[in-house]
């Protein structure tokens, strides 16, 4: 029994990423089509050369007819899958392990979500059919019961744990401003962050993600494989999961100020990778920063910051641009919104961009030469969470 | 010997100031308060929550038999007593009625089980509506109220004598589906009742064999408030016979108003130490009158209620008007942008019963965890099928953390929410109700409260809340 990894047995040789926005003029076949034919054309390949496709939507449709109907695929082997938020990186799961199973050589993970089609605002999860007990709460709020804890626990006054939580905003945004695909482009002020209106609890409309529409796609073949395709692969080094028990809800000893999901999806991916120092191994993370707390809970879950010390860390500047470890350089959920089966999938596609050294100047990060970058995905609210960690390279070993 | 074992009321949190009707509208309105239901309590919840501190207080006596009465039924066709009986947790072999619309058949089904044989809870409850600036509106108020009737030892005041009388005259009526009545001129019902009632209270006296003189206290009840009053003051009973009918704070509350007032008088009596074998006569007048005489007995003394009716009376907090017409449906404002809930699953809820209408959850034999809602395999240890009911409606609680939630769906945004650590063990993340979001910090005390959650579709969502600890104490 065990977590063994697939360690530099699969590698990804081409991407696809659409611009994230309210896409009125887009439906869901448009951002499948469009994020589908950027990979297909970045690893040179054809929609037949791949022998199997994992497609992510949470929402936007069903069975794998979804995708193979727009991208007119004749009977191949296409799977749909869900998995909340994490929707996009668990497409990846499928077709990576697919091939490093040796069941195909080529696979392809698409991952889209049309979500501004529905006329509300946020995302609204559709249930099956229930006794009418289960909480009806949006997600910022089940998240904005982050903040106070964590403030108390590590005796933060509430005027610093306010500047912490705009300075994640504030930073997130800056990096967004300078990626053409992200849905919101401008830097904002902590001012403005700290001055925008209350959604749920503590928490400002500057504090949560955006909503946006959006695709994204890879394209992995065996590691062996990958110079036949691209002189710039991106090496699978680490895919974990955990899924939560949902006790977290109901234990009386959980605390609200960290996410056990994700710590282990990422002690996993670590042992996988071979990382010990994950601060100064990655070049950068992409991160769930869903709200500004989940990102700062975030950076000691993944082991960026001891516990307790990340909102220092965080004032410090230790995670931006130009810190000592890039996080969500692309400007995260909150420059691009979430379109629930993409993000994942997104956040990959900043990686591919960052380690080949192809993002544009102004965002590439200087630490790209550790050859490392992580992306860490997740779904459900605290103490009810599904969590991914992926660890990729730009080289072998 | 038969009579009423415990009586207890339900009377809503928030009060509208008449005056401020008259602040808004320009007319109508009036003085005092009056009781206002939640947007998350209907008649169903305000019974259940009047029944349920009626049995806490007398936890040996289980009722066989259910009577509900509301001239506001959340239901028609189904049975409303039902969801009564599913939420106070008694057993599937109770009879569980819903006993008719009329705003006497709270009056008539309390004196149908005190001349009938077993345990049985009569209950009653209203939400009454008027248009605004009428007198309806002012002198109507919300509330529920239930009495154990049955017989033993335990019986606080045994039934000495009944009268009534029948008259077939309109002075208030309601079409069915109209949710405000129809009033005929008022001095018409007021010559009609003070008649009534006196005669009635003349012969219920007279069965009992008790002389007007000897009258300990009195309760006078009905929809017609000057008759009530006119009535009350033409008998010139001596200075504190008369039961305060509480017109003045919780308004007229229908079919439930001579349970609520009768369980408040039994409550005073109690508190006063008055002897056994004090006459208490509950005098109803609706489309005729009812005398119920009673008197009480040495076990009135050992009676604690639960949640005093007079307890609830003096904690409630104020409501805007516009709120209150906004909960009634008579001004409508934005909903959030959200979808709304869709309709609960009758199977599924039918199978998750006691934990949906009774706060049941589960608790590991061996760990000793909670699980809310129940579960088959414990979330410490791992046991499989090793668990045993918990009952968690009487738990109270403290509030871990709590947030507002400004986006989500709600009838009544926002949603003020908690996680709740109950006493003896267990966490729940709930909604809460009857509170403003200040005043719910890390430690505030909570109970749980049966409520409606939402409708879709025609169904109501019945569902647990919680609520800050305010009557009833804790422990």
């Amino acid at each position: 029994m065990g977590s063994h990894g697939i360690r530099d047995k699969v590698a990804i040789i081409g991407m696809g990423c659409t611009r994230f926005a309210e896409l009125w003029e887009k439906g869901l076949d448009d951002l499948i089509v469009d994020a589908s034919t950027e990979a297909f054309s970045s690893a040179g390949v054809a929609k037949d050369d791949v022998d199997a496709y994992w497609f992510g939507t949470a929402q936007s449709g069903m069975s794998g007819i979804t995708l193979a109907r727009p991208l007119q695929l004749h009977n191949k082997p296409v799977t749909r899958v869900e998995n909340y938020c994490t929707t996009g990186s668990e497409a990846l799961r499928g077709a990576v392990y697919a091939v490093a199973s040796g069941a195909y050589d080529v696979a392809m993970a698409v991952g889209a979500e049309k979500v501004k089609d529905s006329g509300f605002q946020g995302l609204n999860a559709v249930n099956p059919p229930n006794d009418g007990t289960a909480r009806t709460l949006t997600a910022a709020a089940m998240f904005s019961m982050v903040a106070p804890a964590y403030a108390q626990k590590y005796g933060v006054d509430q005027e610093t744990m306010a500047d912490v939580l705009a300075s994640i905003a504030v930073k997130n945004h800056h990096n967004g401003a300078r990626n053409p695909r992200a849905q919101f482009r401008r830097e904002i002020t902590k001012e403005a962050a700290l001055g925008s209106p209350r959604l749920a609890g503590t928490l400002g409309v500057f504090d949560c993600a955006g909503v946006a529409d959006g695709a994204a796609a890879a394209i992995v073949v065996r590691a062996e494989d990958a110079h036949r395709y691209t002189q710039k692969p991106l090496y699978i080094k680490a895919l974990s999961f955990a899924a939560g028990s949902g006790s977290g809800l109901i234990d009386p000893g959980y605390d609200y100020t960290h996410f056990p999901e994700c710590e282990a999806a990422a002690v996993d991916a670590y042992a996988q990778a071979g990382i010990t120092d994950p601060r100064h191994q990655l070049a950068m993370a992409e991160v769930h920063d869903c709200f500004t707390p989940t990102e700062l809970v975030l950076m000691e879950d993944l082991g960026f910051a001891a516990r307790g010390t990340a909102w220092k860390e965080v004032l410090a500047g230790t995670f931006a641009l130009d810190g000592d470890l890039p996080v969500n350089p692309d400007g995260g959920l909150k420059s691009f919104g979430h379109p629930v089966g993409a993000s994942g999938l997104r956040m990959v596609f900043e990686c591919w961009l960052q380690l080949r050294r192809e993002a544009p100047s102004e965002r590439q990060v200087a630490t790209v030469d550790r050859g490392l970058a992580m992306t860490h995905n997740l779904g459900g609210y605290p103490g009810e969470m599904v969590s991914f960690v992926s660890v990729l390279g730009s080289e072998l070993g | 010997m038969r009579g009423i074992i415990s009586a207890g009321g339900s009377v809503p949190y928030r009060r509208l100031a008449r005056a401020d009707i008259a602040a808004f509208m320009g007319s109508g309105g009036g003085k005092g308060t009056r009781a206002v239901a939640a947007h998350d309590e209907d008649t169903t919840t305000l019974g259940v929550e009047a029944a349920r501190g009626t049995l806490r207080s007398v936890p040996e006596h289980t009722p066989d038999t259910v009577l509900f009465s509301t001239s506001t039924p959340a239901y028609l066709d189904k049975t409303n007593a039902t969801a009564i009986a599913a939420a106070l947790r008694l057993p599937g072999t109770t009879a569980a009625y819903d006993f008719g619309g009329a705003l006497r058949s709270g009056t008539g089904a309390l004196r149908t089980a005190l001349e009938g044989t077993g345990t049985t809870l009569v209950v009653g409850a209203d939400v009454r509506d008027g248009l605004p600036t009428s007198s309806d509106e002012a002198a109507g108020g919300d509330a529920g109220a239930a009495v154990l009737v049955g017989e033993g030892p335990g019986v606080v005041a045994e039934i000495a004598g009944v009268a009534s009388a029948s008259d077939e005259f309109t002075d208030r009526w309601r079409a069915p589906g109209e949710r405000t009545s129809k009033l005929w001129e008022e001095r018409f019902g007021e010559n009609r009742y003070l008649a009534l009632g006196q005669d009635t209270l003349a012969r219920g006296l007279k069965e009992a064999g008790v002389d007007a003189g000897a009258l300990g206290r009195l309760v006078v009840t009905g929809m017609h408030g000057r008759a009530v009053s006119a009535l009350a003051r033409k008998l010139s009973l001596p200075e504190g016979v008369v039961e305060d009918d509480l017109a003045g704070t919780v308004g007229q509350s229908g079919t439930a108003h001579p349970l609520l007032v009768l369980a408040a008088a039994l409550e005073s009596l109690a508190a006063s130490s008055a002897p056994a074998g004090t006459v208490v006569v509950l005098l109803h007048l609706a489309d005729g009158a009812d005398a119920l005489v009673l008197r009480t007995t040495e076990a009135l003394a050992e009676w604690r209620p639960s949640r005093p009716v007079a307890a609830q009376v003096a904690n409630g907090a104020p409501i805007t008007y516009s709120k209150f017409l906004s909960w009634r449906g008579q001004l409508q404002p934005e909903p959030p942008r959200r979808p709304e809930p869709a309709r609960v699953s009758s199977s599924a809820a039918h199978r998750n019963e006691e934990w949906k209408f009774g706060f049941v959850g589960s608790k590991d034999r061996t760990s000793g965890a909670v699980h809310l809602p129940p579960s088959r395999i414990s979330m410490e240890g791992g046991a499989v099928d090793d668990m045993v009911p918990v009952a968690m409606a009487d738990a109270n609680g403290t509030v871990v953390t709590s947030t507002v939630d400004r986006l989500a769906y709600s009838p009544s945004p926002p949603i003020v929410f908690a996680i709740v650590d109950f006493d003896g063990g267990g966490r729940y993340p709930v909604e809460l109700t009857d509170a403003d979001a200040e005043e719910i910090t890390v430690g505030t005390r909570v109970e749980m409260t049966f409520r409606r959650l939402f409708s879709a579709d025609g169904i109501h969502d019945y569902f647990w809340k919680a609520r800050p600890l305010r009557t009833g104490g804790d422990g």
